[in-house]
């Protein structure tokens, strides 16, 4: 491996979350960002070909070395580390809409799930997952929401933007609307 | 339009049993009713839909019943908005069910969303980042009392009980603490010999209630100046010795 690319493997592997491109770049300022880039593809490779246990992922906003698929269950059952909870089909549905609609206040979520969603908000807090990022112009000033990087971790997106646009989502029942109206 | 008959749809739904907790809400409820008959979502038989949400509601507890109440209301007047004769001007015509269209489809991509995730974070479950553990922190004695809010205190706690899978539920039996009782234990101990440790005055399987008692006893005394309570380091053991000033009294 290249002097920059072990670089780059001390520092993910020291790393507590993913780390930015911008950041793997700033750890050696003599290297080019074309470097950089090269250094990653090197390393994952390097993980890939060779047989590691662990691999190189690009999710979170970030660069960070995970585990593979293949050892999960081992590595849960002798209780080395454990695997985040899994959320409730309420819970996801909120953040869905977090991640659409930030930065979205609770009356939006509930007017779109059409159920109080207090409980759940407070949870997704907790875990991490949404953040408050400012307050309404509106009457009362209600609290806003938006995703954290580390919905985007425990999600394996790169970014935001990796999620389908609105407009791509298939929506099944809008294909039923177009077949002829059936009379009741 | 199917006659408003409440006992048919009852029988048929309770062939098969449906637990409204596996609804997320109102509109999933909706919108699996609309999936089960089959029916177009631009041209929903509200009467008929109508009548089976009540039906599924019917079995609802109290603290869920608001939200679905307030979804039946709502049926119930598009079905009743529904039967109001239309003018002739078939064009002026706004359709009482369109914003409950706008909001199921709003649903229903919200919901693909939510397989996405579900799919995704499944995923991710299957592979660990690095467990990044901050380095130990210097323990070093303090003279100042701790600067901890309320909150920090309630978060530590939080994250003590989160740390067991499943919390053990102990059942507290009230008892009453004995601190005389203690005290005298003490003041026996420490009248024979000059210094004692906490080891000395407990006995090797002593009860909650004892350790307790002996523990408010010590504070007790050191409060009234009948011992005194040292530990040289964090973590060492506390010696307890009689107080000076007492003994010279």
């Amino acid at each position: 491996m290249t002097p920059l690319a072990k670089l780059l493997e001390a520092a993910l592997f020291a790393a507590p979350r993913p780390i930015s491109l911008a950041a793997l770049e700033a750890l050696d300022p003599e290297s080019s960002p074309a470097a950089v880039a090269a250094a990653i593809d090197e390393l994952r490779e390097h993980y890939d070909v060779d047989g590691h246990g662990v691999e190189l992922v690009e999710q979170g906003g970030g660069w960070q070395i995970l585990t593979r698929v293949e050892f999960a269950e081992a590595i849960e059952r002798a209780q080395v580390a454990v695997r985040p909870q899994k959320l409730s089909a309420a819970a996801l549905e909120t953040l869905a809409i977090v991640a659409y609609r930030q930065p979205i206040g609770r009356a939006e979520i509930e007017e779109i799930r059409g159920v109080a969603v207090g409980s759940v908000l407070k949870s997704l807090h907790e875990r991490g997952l949404i953040d408050i990022v400012g307050r309404s112009e509106g009457i009362g000033r209600p609290l806003l929401y938006g995703t954290t990087p580390q919905f985007l971790e425990q999600f394996a997106l790169r970014h935001l933007e990796e999620l389908p646009r609105a407009d791509e989502l298939a929506i099944a029942l809008r294909g039923a609307g177009n077949a002829t109206v059936v009379p009741e | 339009m199917i006659a408003p008959n409440f006992r048919p749809v009852e029988a048929e739904s309770s062939s098969f049993v449906i637990e409204l907790s596996q609804f997320t809400g109102p509109l999933d409820l909706l919108l699996s009713l609309i999936r089960d008959e089959q029916v177009d979502i631009y041209d929903i038989p509200i009467a008929r839909i109508a009548e089976q949400f009540l039906a599924r509601i019917s079995t609802l507890g109290l603290d869920e019943a608001a939200d679905y109440l307030e979804m039946a209301a709502r049926l119930l007047r598009i079905k009743a908005q529904m039967l109001l004769p239309r003018a002739d001007g078939e064009e002026s015509w706004e359709d009482p069910r369109a914003e409950l269209v706008r909001r199921l489809l709003e649903y229903q991509q919200m919901r693909e969303v939510v397989d996405l995730l579900e799919r995704r974070g499944e995923e991710r479950r299957h592979q660990f980042p690095r467990r990044f553990v901050p380095a130990a922190v210097d323990i070093t004695p303090l003279n100042a009392p701790l600067s901890l809010s309320l909150g920090e205190l309630l978060a530590a706690v939080d994250r003590v009980l989160r740390t067991t899978k499943e919390p053990k539920i102990h059942e507290v039996v009230p008892r009453a603490l004995d601190v005389a009782g203690a005290m005298m234990t003490i003041r026996n101990v420490i009248a024979m010999r000059r210094a004692a440790r906490w080891a000395d005055l407990i006995g090797r399987d002593a009860e909650p209630w004892q350790i307790l008692s002996v523990l408010l006893a010590l504070l007790e005394m050191a409060k009234l100046g009948e011992l005194r309570i040292a530990q040289h380091r964090p973590f060492a053991s506390v010696e307890i010795t009689r107080d000076a000033i007492s003994e010279a009294a």
